[in-house]
């Protein structure tokens, strides 16, 4: 089964998954294209199964719309890759956590607009509870949370005290 | 399906019916919620709401191993197949029971999901793994709205007061188990929905106190019936969720 596709030079050997890995890594977020699969920590695995590559991706939020979304740009992105026979599937454990977002996409989250969310450890399900967030744009720690909802589910609307600016947080999950 | 899936089914369609059926009645304040910013809120709290949903059915239909989608389980059953608790499928009234149903509700299902994350099914175990963390602001917001009401206008207060009154008698059926579920939870594959209620009374306790509310005398007790498909204001709810796929079996969008 394999043979065939050995000599198209396709789908075989540790070369293919690197490759696949770094497409579906550069998938971006459909919601907040500023970053990507990797970036958000929801790639989870690329590896070979019978012969063909299989990505496994994480939802952030149970009801994230986005989650088909991805899963469709991800098999897109593969099969425009020359990864014909793909698969992609949804996994949801381990739970996905905000933790799991990396230095890079806090960095371009934060360059976007967006303040990157704070460490679980400091803003998690405590009760009437409310995390230190810094202004993306002034820098300022000087915040108010308006809503802990936004324009879509990862997010939270803020407003910054000293330069008067509202901006999104994403939220701690 | 197995002997062993057989007892799980029903229990996992109770877990999927609830969400799906407070999710879908949290949705229908959409676009007539008091304020912007809330009614982004509630649509955001309906969306987690039924994405568990979403998940719970996935679950149950791969038990039941007869093709069941989770679309056909929350549009093509009937409300007698339903086994949600009555209070989740209450009309939303005004804002004040919309809240205090949302804390009374949040306030035991995150510490179930909570201990439902560590049972020995792996698969309802990895959904509360994920739906535990949402829970948590379900019950922040839930109990920042109550205190708001509570200690604000006349209005506010007495309108919280009602609701109150009116839903404590419906929050012993979610700690109600038939004796399928006390043999899943003997079985470490359900928690003890009793075993929950010092973490349920603390919370309510610690929210009502900030609210200035007096916590309602008698215990909560009352109507119920809902796990065994025994429903009040269910059917209307159903006729307007599944009519659309009603009208167009096998649609897709």
């Amino acid at each position: 089964m394999s043979a065939t596709r050995e000599t198209d030079g396709l789908c075989t050997g540790d070369a293919d998954i690197a490759r696949a890995r770094a497409v579906a890594a550069a998938v971006p977020d459909p919601e907040i294209p500023v970053v990507t699969l990797a970036d958000l920590g929801i790639l989870r695995g690329v590896e070979r199964r019978d012969g063909a590559i299989f990505v496994t991706l994480t939802p952030t939020y149970t009801g994230c719309p986005a989650t088909l979304a991805i899963k469709l740009d991800v098999e897109a992105a593969l099969l425009e890759a020359g990864f014909a026979d793909a698969k992609v599937e949804i996994i949801l454990s381990p739970a996905w956590s905000t933790d799991d977002i990396t230095d890079e996409g806090r960095r371009k989250l934060r360059e976007y607009g967006i303040a990157p969310p704070p460490p679980r450890a400091t803003g998690g399900g405590e009760l009437f509870s409310a995390p230190n967030v810094a202004c993306p744009r002034c820098g300022s720690s000087d915040t108010t949370r308006i809503s802990e909802f936004g324009s879509t589910p990862c997010k939270a609307l803020w407003r910054c005290e000293s330069c008067s600016e509202p901006f999104d947080v994403f939220k701690c999950l | 399906m197995t002997e062993a899936h057989r007892h799980i089914f029903p229990y996992v369609i109770a877990l999927g019916d609830d969400a799906l059926v407070l999710g879908h009645r949290l949705s229908q304040w959409s676009s007539r919620a008091p304020t912007l910013e809330e009614d982004i809120a509630l649509s955001n709290l309906a969306l987690d709401l039924i994405g568990q949903a979403r998940l719970f059915y996935t679950l149950a239909g791969k038990l039941e191993g007869e093709g069941r989608s989770e679309d056909d389980l929350a549009y093509f059953r009937d409300a007698a197949a339903f086994s949600n608790t009555l209070m989740v499928e209450l009309p939303n009234g005004d804002f004040a029971h919309t809240m205090v149903r949302q804390l009374l509700y949040a306030a035991f299902t995150h510490p179930y999901f909570e201990a439902l994350a560590t049972s020995r099914h792996p698969g309802l175990a990895e959904i509360a793994a994920k739906a535990v963390k949402e829970m948590a602001y379900h019950v922040r917001h839930a109990a920042e709205w109550v205190i708001r009401l509570g200690d604000g206008t006349d209005e506010s207060r007495q309108r919280t007061v009602a609701a109150l009154d009116t839903l404590w008698p419906y929050v012993g059926e979610l700690f109600e188990m038939d004796a399928a579920e006390q043999e899943l939870a003997r079985a470490s594959i359900a928690p003890d929905r009793e075993q929950l209620r010092p973490i349920w009374n603390a919370t309510i306790d610690r929210v009502l106190g900030e609210a200035g509310l007096d916590r309602p005398e008698r215990p909560p007790t009352g109507p119920t019936g809902g796990r065994a498909g025994k429903h009040v204001h269910l059917a209307e709810m159903l006729a307007d969720m599944q009519s659309f796929a009603r009208a167009h079996p096998g649609a897709a969008w």
